[in-house]
């Protein structure tokens, strides 16, 4: 496996039955095999965060819209967002929106909004729960959420909807900037161990337009985000397979979340992009588990 | 120039402290004008002045004072 390229990875993970495709770019099924790794690489996760005393958390895959609203994320990210819509209409609408749906026309506006959208990243549900005083030393919150994205490609890497392990940091700047480099460490040091050729670069989000190229400038200067890459569809530019990020007073600000002695909190989160790390471990070592180096499954399989 | 660029940060920047007793140097993170609210002064300065900053400009350091948006500003319609 030589040639690094998204169809090769596509090709290569759909015909070992690892992905089911499916009609829209960016979705697809995963099978038991696929999923054995992902688990084995969240139990790993699990156990290098043993000592760290965070808080287990899970939310569905939906969001309180206002929750999104009041983040901010649509000033930052409009083009990512996913928002619910449903039917409410009466008996006559109803009887339109099948007739549409069956002559293939638009029926979008015979929907309206609901109270969720699709949760855009694993962290969004927590911070609402976070508001008031934190205790001494802050607070340490891990999840895996299903996560959306409206960014259709051909790069199996690329999903609409894929899991994120995320940890959260809230507490004084120091605290959360300690952490946060600290995981910087701890993701590199676990996916050389899993023998990938993992190298960390400051990151820049995808923010939205004019603006947003201006917010990613300033995100590089101020190096708020870290990324550990490993090369899976392309040598030269390698696939993000954690992001660490310095949110300040981000999120600390409109969700009123403050030090135990009063300041606004500053927050930091780190995500692992669960199906890039299984990837990126296929790609590498090869499409069958069983089959891959001894070292890497001790330590997936201890 | 720098009245007009008082008033879009008066309007856009929100500043912690009154955009009339900042120096032309000051630095306006530091008076508390968040990174969003530097887009918006950007996209304000665009309209105002009828210019479009090129990518080279899109910086964090291009918006931080009032002296460097009035020099931007001045590169941008030079020539006029």
């Amino acid at each position: 496996m030589s040639e690094y390229s998204a169809k090769s990875l596509h090709d290569g993970l759909v015909a070992h039955g690892l992905i089911l495709p499916t009609t829209v770019q960016g979705v697809f099924g995963r099978s038991a095999v696929f999923e054995d790794v992902l688990q084995r690489v969240a139990d790993l996760i699990t156990r290098m965060a043993k000592d760290d005393g965070a808080e287990v958390m899970l939310f569905p895959p939906v969001l309180e819209r206002k929750t999104l609203e009041r983040s901010g994320y649509l000033e930052s990210f409009p083009h990512l967002a996913g928002s619910v819509f449903s039917f409410t209409g009466d008996d006559a609408q109803h009887k339109e929106l099948c007739s549409r749906v069956h002559h293939g026309e638009p029926w979008a506006d015979l929907q309206s909004m609901t109270d969720v959208v699709l949760i855009p990243a694993a962290c969004y549900p927590l911070y609402p729960h976070l508001a008031g005083r934190l205790p001494k030393g802050g607070r340490t919150v891990d999840m895996q959420h299903w996560v959306f994205r409206h960014e259709p490609s051909p790069e199996p890497t690329r999903m609409q909807s894929f899991r994120v392990r995320e940890f959260v940091r809230a507490g004084s700047p120091e605290e959360v900037v300690a952490w946060r480099d600290l995981w910087l460490e701890r993701g590199l040091g676990m996916l050389r161990k899993l023998g990938l050729p993992a190298e960390a670069d400051t990151a820049s989000d995808p923010f939205f337009g004019r603006g947003g190229r201006m917010l990613a400038a300033g995100q590089r200067e101020a190096k708020l985000k870290f990324e550990v890459l490993v090369p899976v569809i392309s040598r030269e530019n390698p696939t993000a397979l954690c992001s660490f990020n310095y949110h300040q007073d981000h999120f600390g600000q409109p969700f009123g979340i403050q030090t135990e002695d009063g300041k606004v909190a500053h927050t930091a989160c780190l995500g692992f992009g669960m199906e890039r790390v299984v990837m990126a471990l296929f790609r590498t070592h090869g499409y069958v588990p069983v089959e891959w180096p001894r070292a890497v499954r001790e330590v997936l399989w201890p | 120039m720098n009245e007009s660029i008082r008033s879009i940060l008066k309007e856009h920047g929100r500043l912690a402290i009154e955009v009339e007793t900042l120096a032309e140097a000051a630095d306006l993170y530091q008076a508390g004008m968040t990174s969003h609210a530097s887009v918006n002064v950007m996209l304000a300065l665009e309209s105002q002045f009828d210019v479009e900053f090129p990518d080279r400009m899109l910086r964090r350091g291009v918006f931080g004072s009032i002296a460097s948006i009035r020099e931007a500003v001045e590169e941008l319609t030079a020539g006029r």
